[in-house]
């Protein structure tokens, strides 16, 4: 090989080989990715085991303050004068024995069972007529067992954290250091623990909102909560892997149905991302072309169709593209069919039907996002091929390409996970049809997410709901993870920390 | 030689100039069809003919008028106030994240941003049956509060865009100010927020069009509460298969109601939209 400085290539082709690196790197990426879970995994239990020591530690060392924080929380802090931190840990553990004791232990001891006492009709000898009798709810045993669970968590961290506090506090007062004050406490919030004030709403709402159901979700994919088992009327159980087996092949028709929709769905985010974005480059380069004119007016024309809501646009698209929508209307009247198109209901015409309109709402979105990074590529790289002999069509696929993949990939892998999560552009165009009885209750353009959606809301099969979204994390996860490690904007990002 | 060459770059741009008209035909043409349909006098919702024979505000009347079905103005109502509300909460969070993320540096900083993207890779509304249940427990359930916190919660882990913009600001500037005694919370507010103009309107504009698009979510929450329902919801059920015949010119008329206001928004913004795309979401 030709021998050749790396410091002397041009920025832009240094790149562009780094990128290739990258490609050829994935293996051992995949390998790091697996490394980084394992790390994460034992720094927790290492964490764990600093805990235990510093408890054991405490106790062996402490004073009596600091041992008797062991019982009542934040009796450390209390005792040596913090009177505000050292409330807020009590309450904050009399409020967990409270909720405990009227709320959470009734939900978190059946938790093993998900409950065993069916709701039964009795005859009820005053009015008589038959009412009904409470029995177990499985779900909110889970869904409040799993809230159990995680305000625990807390709480024992909590509890960890204040013995610590207790710790340090004697330590600062045996070197002769006076404790902070409570406004001292409060000033460092705004300062040195800034990112505490800043991140706990967040992290509430996303713990509330996102954490919680999710881990709910997935241990619903390991129980028997489908159709035959809805509560308050039936139990559901534990079923350990049975629902990933079925979905996996167990079930000839579910697995079937996973194994298409799976490639479908691929294929559309393969599809829907790429030609987005090639297209939206190719208009952006169009627009932005010296000598063109009027700039600002196409520029403007396509933005129309950003600012108009999507679901407006795509119910619209549903419509005109029906068996007697408008376009079938356009196209006969101009003679060129003489039976309607079957554009949404034609298995794999409705397949490239969806993948052509995702274009029309996504390329104007592309354009603009492109059009801001051409005006960053260097004109000297331009004048120099050019000199070389090279047309346009070169120029794009050598110079142009290059540089915009490498510098959005990120955005790229956004816009590739968004496509396998896109649930409006396929639901609202053809809610998944064509139907197929080959699937299990799908049809021909079905997403795994729409697919999804169909089980939770139209057949309450929440096990296989909660299979399939973790099968869809597991493919995303992979996706991402690999591309976005052996990018070069991730080892900058390390880089640079 | 010089002559063929301005030929050919004159060919070229007209070349251009004529896909351009087309393309810009393809993308005008379905909207100018949803116009013009807000205004046919004409029932049903096909016709066999392209253009209206006859034209009419009746269906813009009927949207405010006729409200037994379809309570339009009250969708719209519900959808103003869920946008306007979950936008400043959403706002407020994605730019204390994204700060936070940017500029401070604290032991659990990488562990949290890895749980984020985590987070972020399953699909969204995978967990929505359990939120629903969540919000029946504190008697939340089919009411709009919910849906503004639902919206704000799902719209924390979409920081990245607002973070990429902060990582662009000089970081000198926080540490001179930090040398004059200024405290983390006055750089944010004095310093980085001014600066940060296209980012904000950017993180307002999207999560102010977000309940204007969300279909998901608004089914599950609000499930048969009829008053309750935004406009997506609502005007999906005009075009539902035993509605579409007699309402899908009402439909029209409505899409068209809400295509107005986010579009004139849009476009008064639309300078600090891009700016804000292309600041935050690439990042060499």
């Amino acid at each position: 090989m030709e021998y050749q400085d790396f410091t002397q290539v041009h920025p832009i082709r240094k790149r562009i080989k780094g990128g290739r690196r990258g490609l050829l790197a994935i293996p051992q990426n995949a390998a790091k990715i697996v490394t980084v879970g394992l790390r994460i995994v034992a720094n927790g239990i290492r964490w764990i085991g600093r805990q235990a020591v510093g408890v054991v530690r405490a106790v062996r060392d402490g004073d009596l303050p600091t041992r008797l924080s062991f019982l009542v929380m934040g009796a450390g802090v209390l005792l040596r004068g913090q009177l505000v931190r050292g409330l807020l840990y009590f309450v904050a553990q009399i409020a967990y024995i409270a909720y405990m004791v009227f709320f959470g232990w009734r939900y978190l001891q059946k938790i093993g069972t998900l409950g065993t006492v069916t709701q039964q009709q009795i005859f009820d000898e005053e009015q008589g007529i038959y009412i009904y009798q409470a029995g177990d709810n499985s779900m909110q045993i889970l869904l409040f067992g799993v809230l159990t669970v995680l305000l625990t968590v807390l709480i024992v961290g909590l509890y960890f954290h204040s013995i610590r506090t207790s710790v340090r506090a004697e330590r600062r007062l045996a070197s002769g250091k006076p404790l902070a004050t409570f406004r001292e406490d409060l000033h460092s919030l705004v300062n040195e623990r800034y990112h505490i004030t800043l991140l706990t709403p967040p992290v509430l709402l996303v713990i509330l909102f996102t954490v919680l159901p999710l881990v709910f979700m997935v241990l619903i994919a390991f129980t028997n909560f489908d159709k035959t088992h809805q509560p308050p009327g039936n139990l559901f159980t534990w079923v350990g892997f049975d629902n990933f087996i079925n979905m996996l092949g167990g079930n000839a028709q579910l697995g079937y149905t996973f194994l298409n929709l799976l490639l479908w769905t691929l294929i559309w985010a393969v599809f829907a991302t790429f030609s987005n974005y090639l297209f939206g480059t190719i208009l952006a380069l169009m627009i932005n072309k010296k000598g063109i004119r009027f700039k600002k007016f196409w520029r403007t024309i396509f933005v129309v169709t950003i600012a108009v809501p999507q679901f407006v646009s795509l119910m619209l698209m549903s419509q005109l593209l029906a068996e007697e929508g408008a376009v079938n209307v356009l196209l006969r009247e101009l003679g060129w069919i003489t039976e309607s198109i079957p554009f949404l209901t034609n298995g794999t015409l409705a397949k490239i039907t969806v993948i052509v309109v995702n274009m029309w709402v996504g390329i104007p979105y592309t354009m603009l996002i492109t059009s801001g990074i051409l005006m960053n590529i260097p004109e000297d790289m331009y004048e120099s091929a050019r000199i070389d002999g090279a047309g346009p069509v070169t120029m794009f696929f050598r110079i142009t390409l290059p540089y915009m993949l490498f510098v959005t990939t990120p955005y790229l892998i956004t816009q590739f996970v968004n496509n396998i999560n896109n649930f409006n552009v396929i639901f609202l165009l053809t809610r998944g049809g064509p139907l197929t009885l080959d699937y299990f209750k799908a049809g021909k353009t079905d997403l795994l997410v729409t697919w999804l959606y169909k089980q939770t809301v139209d057949e309450q099969n929440y096990n296989l709901a909660g299979v399939i979204g973790v099968l869809v994390f597991i493919v995303t996860a992979v996706c991402s993870l690999v591309v976005y490690n052996s990018s070069a904007s991730a080892k900058k990002e390390e880089e640079f920390q | 030689m010089m002559r063929s060459y301005r030929t050919r770059r004159r060919l070229g741009n007209a070349v251009i100039y004529l896909v351009l008209s087309t393309l810009a035909l393809l993308w005008l043409l379905p909207i100018a069809y949803l116009i013009l349909q807000s205004f046919r006098a004409e029932a049903g919702a096909y016709t066999p003919y392209l253009l209206p024979r006859s034209y009419t505000l009746q269906n813009y009347i009927d949207l405010f008028r006729d409200t037994s079905l379809f309570p339009y103005p009250r969708w719209f109502a519900n959808t103003a106030l869920v946008a306007v509300c979950s936008c400043a909460l959403s706002t407020a969070m994605i730019l204390m994240i994204s700060y936070c993320f940017s500029r401070l540096r604290f032991p659990t900083r990488r562990p949290l941003m890895n749980v984020g993207l985590i987070l972020g890779m399953f699909p969204g509304f995978m967990s929505m049956i359990a939120v629903y249940h969540l919000l029946k427990l504190v008697g939340l359930d089919q009411s709009l509060v919910a849906l503004i916190l639902v919206y704000s919660a799902a719209s924390c882990l979409g920081y990245f865009i607002a973070k990429g913009f902060f990582d662009t600001l000089p970081r000198a500037l926080d540490e001179a100010a930090t040398i004059d005694g200024a405290t983390r919370n006055d750089i944010f507010w004095k310093i980085t927020l001014p600066m940060s103009g296209p980012i904000v309107v950017y993180t307002a504009l999207t999560s102010l069009i977000a309940p204007f698009a969300d279909f998901i979510f608004v089914s599950v929450i609000m499930k048969d509460n009829y008053e309750n329902y935004t406009v997506a919801l609502g005007l999906y059920q005009m075009i539902s298969r035993e509605n579409v015949y007699q309402y899908f010119t009402r439909f029209c008329a409505g899409a068209v109601l809400v295509a107005l206001p986010v579009t004139v928004l849009f476009f008064a913004l639309q300078r600090y939209y891009v700016e804000g795309v292309t600041g935050g979401a690439v990042k060499g």
